[in-house]
């Protein structure tokens, strides 16, 4: 059963149309991420189902009921904020029970709730300190805490690790998600970052001014995307893209890019490509998908490219070699040692077994 | 001079003047305090005494007996209760126009604006006003005045400290289970805590200086310290022990008050610096 339904929901803002018809069902107990470009209207979508903002048309239901009328308070939500929200004067335990205090919890029962949640986070031992004495990980910990801490129906969490520092935001990341997977509950996480968006989500909503642009999980996103956009946002280097025909040779359609340059498609790409003879294309290729051609390798798909290396960027287990590709600077995620300097000439292989085509006109992955 | 020398001189010289200043101010205030504690004898004697023989309150006595001193807790009662009405109703209206913009963005500048109505220019139509509702010389008709002219001042005031307030507070609290009205009292008024006790301490001053309303709209029922002072000044002769005694009453207060709040009154007025 969907523990979140939303249906064709609008928000403005004054003159802004921030959130333009969405329809989404979360089921219970998955994670989700809202996932775009700021202004793309991810916040809005989570506060508008917080309750902090009012909904101009649609619907929200929470558990079967309708509560697009119903306080923040009583919509059984706890939130995570991004500046973390906590309050100066308290300590960190009052500050974790704040929300228990607020709801009449009996007091026998709050200490050991809080204790609970401060233990899980490894904060139990900062309890009786104060905000301006903890560091942007405690603090973001203590936020977490004061909404583990309420047994609530959704969990939703805005930006929550865009304050830290890289190191912290990766293991911060790790710990939610292993909080999800410890909690079992409902969890919408917002965020611009979609390597955040890739590792923690069960399913990936991506927005794109205040529409989906697609949903589904992060291989499906990744694999298989929607549009040129869903293909460029997601994955670092981000993908390759070139504009090109469609080719006729005597094997089929095939992609040209330059006049010179025509790069032959597997017998199960080109069928899309049938209808569109002559017509324009881009063509994405992610750079994992730029392989070192091996001396043998004859598998269908790939194919063969002397590139000359302008550009070295190793990172430790990978190096991204830039090379150009027809009119188009390109970049190649190859081993450590497969390039040592530019100016070097390398054998690569084009999979196009993994190719995108896009249509330009649309923007719509053919 | 070499330079250490010369910093040392230069300092030496700033604290003289820093002290010759402080010494000026506190002169008139160090004068009233002895002349409250002199007899009459004392009061006129030349050359002046700088401390009287034998300190005696008898000056104050006087006013206690016969009822002057009750003038003070007049001015208490006023003062006192319309900061207490204006406090209250000016946060919570600043917390409307700073929250949920009510009036747009233009009404807190009115309302500043209503600050700087010369009183003298309201003073007269407010008379004939209490005298047709029968507010004149009670404590109800100078409490609401009080009120009514410090509101647009604690309005401006707090609405600068509200909106300093980060909004994902009041939402989390929200949130968590609380109701606007908790979320006012548990999180915006401890936030807005030293801004609040500034905003008070002037807002107090205000209503405890008064003069002019006090002199106009009150008889004999609710005198205030400030009036029953200029009694004491006649055509014939002043009385200097009952004005510097009444005087001392009148500013005790407020230093006290000054004093034990200087922290929040130093945060306080320097975080409206900032406010536009």
């Amino acid at each position: 059963m969907a523990d979140l339904k939303i249906k064709a929901l609008h928000k403005h803002y004054g003159p802004v149309h921030a959130v333009r018809g969405i329809d989404l069902e979360i089921p219970a107990g998955e994670f989700t991420v809202l996932v775009g470009q700021s202004g793309c209207g991810k916040s809005t979508l989570l506060r508008t189902i917080a309750g902090l903002e009012d909904a101009d048309a649609g619907d929200i239901e929470i558990a079967g009921e309708r509560v697009n009328d119903v306080a923040p308070k009583d919509r059984d939500i706890a939130m995570v904020f991004q500046n973390y929200a906590l309050y100066p004067y308290m300590t960190v335990f009052d500050n974790i029970a704040f929300g228990l205090r607020a709801r009449r919890t009996p007091k026998s029962e709050i200490e050991p709730k809080v204790r609970r949640a401060a233990r899980m986070l490894a904060i139990d031992h900062l309890l009786q300190r104060f905000p301006r004495q903890l560091s942007g990980g405690q603090l973001q910990r203590v936020a977490i805490g004061r909404a583990i801490v309420r047994n609530a129906r959704l969990y939703l969490f805005d930006e929550p690790l865009s304050n830290l520092d890289a190191q912290l935001r990766d293991e911060m990341r790790g710990e939610i998600k292993r909080l999800h997977q410890e909690l079992g509950k409902t969890m919408i996480y917002v965020t611009h970052d979609q390597v955040e968006a890739m590792t923690m989500a069960d399913r990936i909503v991506l927005l794109r001014e205040g529409r989906i642009e697609q949903a589904g999980s992060p291989l499906d996103l990744y694999e298989r995307p929607a549009t040129g956009y869903v293909a460029g946002f997601l994955g670092s280097p981000a993908m390759n893209f070139l504009p090109a025909t469609v080719d006729e040779q005597s094997s089929g359609p095939a992609v040209r890019l330059t006049p010179t340059l025509s790069l032959p498609l597997p017998a199960a790409r080109r069928g899309a490509l049938e209808a569109r003879r002559g017509g324009a294309l881009t063509l994405g290729l992610r750079p994992e998908h730029i392989l070192r051609a091996a001396g043998d390798d004859a598998r269908e798909g790939l194919v063969r490219y002397s590139a000359l290396i302008d550009l070295v960027q190793p990172t430790g287990s990978r190096t991204y070699a830039t090379f150009r590709l027809g009119e188009r600077d390109v970049v190649a995620e190859l081993q450590s040692h497969d390039v040592s300097r530019p100016g070097e000439k390398l054998d690569l292989a084009l999979d196009m077994n993994r190719a995108v085509l896009i249509d330009p006109e649309t923007n719509r992955v053919i | 001079m070499r330079g250490p020398a010369r910093r040392q001189v230069r300092q030496g010289l700033r604290l003289m003047l820093a002290t010759a200043v402080t010494l000026v101010f506190l002169f008139p205030i160090y004068w009233l305090f002895m002349i409250s504690l002199k007899t009459a004898d004392e009061i006129y004697a030349y050359p002046p005494r700088w401390f009287p023989a034998q300190l005696q309150f008898g000056n104050y006595a006087v006013l206690f007996r016969d009822g002057d001193a009750l003038t003070v807790w007049n001015s208490l009662v006023v003062a006192g209760v319309s900061t207490v009405l204006a406090m209250l109703l000016g946060t919570l209206c600043a917390y409307s126009i700073a929250r949920f913009r009510t009036g747009g963005d233009r009404l807190s500048d009115w309302i500043l604006s209503q600050r700087m109505i010369p009183p003298i220019a309201v003073v007269f139509p407010i008379f004939l006003l209490y005298v047709w509702l029968g507010l004149v010389d009670s404590f109800l008709g100078v409490i609401l005045l009080y009120t009514a002219f410090n509101l647009p001042y604690v309005i401006w005031m707090m609405r600068g400290y509200i909106q300093d307030i980060p909004k994902a507070l009041e939402e989390s609290a929200l949130v968590d289970g609380c109701t606007r009205w908790e979320v006012i009292w548990k999180v915006v008024l401890p936030m807005a805590r030293a801004g609040m006790l500034a905003t008070a301490i002037f807002t107090f001053v205000f209503a405890w200086n008064d003069f002019l309303f006090a002199l106009v709209l009150t008889r004999t029922e609710v005198t205030t310290y400030t009036v029953q002072v200029t009694h004491y000044f006649g055509g014939q002769s002043n009385f200097w022990s009952k004005i510097s005694a009444m005087s001392v009453l009148g500013t005790l207060p407020i230093f006290i008050a000054v004093g034990f709040m200087q922290r929040y009154l130093v945060r306080g007025i320097s975080l409206g610096a900032v406010k536009g």
